[in-house]
């Protein structure tokens, strides 16, 4: 058969279920040929974790008061969600710089219902994030982090690495929605971490919040993640809110967003 | 397709706040003819194949687009269409393999054909020496065919270009006409075509129709819409003409604030 006779025949179409995962890991295997074909960017996103736990932790371990037991325990797990959140959160750029380039408009032409973008995309940051989680469980352990190496608590770290990647990310995409540029978003961006960051119980305990902080932190979707790391992570480590609660909510913010988000994404080429 | 239209545009308008883009503008595009959208830049060129291509609403009026209304079956109109747009929107972080088999499940074409059609796509458009190099490296034709590549992998029945060879070398430009012309002879598929070359209105399409101000002020074919112009008339004499009248109106009238206004309005509107 010649090229042209099997390119003019119409191609054969999987069911609408199979292709509905098919069009996910299409744009979840894009992301991932992406990061195969450039590593890098991997390698310099350890470097803000290592100065945090190296220098940060070692100084205000020796600060009393904070926790009562190791701080480089009680950060460690604080750390590892910071490097996810801090690298999801700016993942609408690339939402942006698709949009500038002309990609977005190919794959919002595709049959692809806009919900299997935007979770390719969301699995394609939960996969970056778990590999970037991996690199920070070294650093965390050689900057003297009693790491807990139960295979079960490994897994729970990763799916719990991979849902608060998810989570940030799509919230990342909804805010290049609105902001529609690069300079507004990096904007946003920034002002974005740190009230995440600092109103969470990432690197103190959120007992030593004043009241309208605490009630800030209990509606942070870090806070969450964090609690479930740090059971998980550190041996001996408790979840303060339950298991149930911390992947409950992540699970639950993740779903809102994702239906916030695939009404929000063709906007952003309209 | 029910219909011996490919395109049917029934009063259509596009409107941002008081400006309308496109102003109750009818269409129709038989099976298999090659038309294009002239006109000068604002014209609403792009604000009609966004609609048809259903990345943006109408405000008012409908379309058909290959017998699928664009407001209500728009999954049945993206699965028929392929689509070209102004920028070179090619992936340039992956390979022209990958770049094909994003679109290929992005599409929910069954695996069994991925390898077999991918292949046939790529030699057809002289690209399967480079098939596994990255985009990045490649020239403004060579993106250009991969995208013709790709609009076509799934067999649409109509395929938008929107200002196809902007940007290109003529040497480029003729490769690519020469492998849109293949499209018409071989595979018989209906080509919108957006573009401010005259030259390659009159190699490409059998009719066109002339756009101001969001208006559709001629259609014809090439030869009718030059007679028009008089016995030395061209396609360029008519461009020109709706050119100079809007500068002339404007003249005088603009600031550098309405023209850094209207230059973002235009950006916007493609």
């Amino acid at each position: 058969m010649t090229s042209d006779a099997i390119a003019a025949r119409s191609p054969s179409v999987v069911n609408p279920l199979f292709g509905y995962f098919m069009q996910i890991q299409a744009v979840f295997s894009a992301e991932a040929q992406k990061l195969r074909h450039d590593p890098f960017e991997l390698a310099t996103r350890a470097i803000q974790p290592l100065l945090w736990l190296l220098l940060f932790g070692q100084v205000m371990a020796n600060v009393r008061g904070i926790t009562s037991g190791n701080y480089i325990d009680y950060l460690a797990a604080g750390i590892l969600a910071q490097s996810v959140l801090f690298a999801a959160i700016f993942f609408g750029i690339s939402a942006i710089w698709e949009k500038d380039l002309g990609i977005l408009h190919r794959m919002l032409v595709s049959p692809a219902p806009r919900s299997t973008i935007v979770l390719g995309k969301a699995l394609a940051a939960g996969v970056r994030g778990v590999i970037q989680g991996v690199i920070v469980y070294f650093i965390a352990a050689v900057a003297g982090a009693h790491i807990s190496l139960n295979p079960l608590h490994i897994a729970g770290v990763l799916v719990l690495i991979a849902l608060g990647s998810a989570v940030f990310s799509t919230l990342s995409l909804i805010i290049a929605c609105f902001v529609k540029t690069r300079e507004r978003f990096m904007g946003i961006g920034q002002v974005l971490t740190m009230p995440l960051f600092f109103a969470s119980n990432a690197i103190y305990p959120i007992a030593l919040m004043p009241p309208w902080m605490q009630n800030v932190s209990h509606a942070n979707p870090l806070t969450y993640q964090v609690d479930g790391l740090r059971a998980l992570m550190i041996e001996g480590g408790v979840s303060e809110y339950g298991f149930a609660a911390d992947y409950g909510i992540l699970a639950a913010v993740f779903c809102v967003l994702v239906l916030v988000a695939e009404r929000m994404y063709p906007k952003l080429v309209a | 397709m029910n219909t011996p239209y490919a395109v049917e545009i029934d009063g259509i308008t596009k409107a941002y706040g008081n400006f309308k883009a496109v102003d109750n503008v009818s269409l129709k595009v038989n099976a298999g003819e090659s038309f294009a959208l002239i006109g000068p830049n604002g014209a609403g060129k792009s604000s009609i194949i966004k609609m048809l291509t259903t990345l943006s609403q109408p405000t008012s009026g409908s379309a058909k687009v290959a017998g699928f209304d664009i407001g209500t079956q728009s999954s049945d109109v993206r699965l028929n269409i392929g689509y070209i747009p102004q920028l070179l929107c090619a992936d340039g972080a992956l390979t022209a393999w990958e770049n094909l088999l994003l679109s290929a499940r992005l599409y929910r074409i069954h695996p069994s054909e991925h390898k077999d059609r991918i292949g046939e796509v790529l030699a057809a458009m002289n690209l399967a020496d480079v098939a596994h190099q990255r985009v990045r490296g490649f020239s403004g034709g060579m993106i250009r065919r991969l995208e013709i590549a790709q609009s076509m992998l799934h067999r649409p029945k109509v395929i938008f270009m929107d200002e196809p060879t902007v940007g290109l070398d003529p040497a480029a430009r003729n490769t690519v006409w020469k492998h849109v012309r293949h499209l018409q002879d071989e595979y018989k598929v209906t080509i919108i075509l957006t573009t401010h070359y005259m030259a390659e209105v009159e190699e490409l399409c059998g009719r066109l129709a002339v756009l101001h101000r969001g208006k559709v002020v001629g259609e014809g074919t090439p030869a009718a819409i030059k007679s028009d112009m008089g016995p030395q008339g061209s396609l360029d004499d008519i461009f020109e003409r709706l050119a100079r009248n809007d500068d002339e109106e404007k003249s005088g009238k603009e600031n550098y604030r309405d023209i850094g206004r209207n230059r973002r309005s235009l950006a916007k509107r493609g």
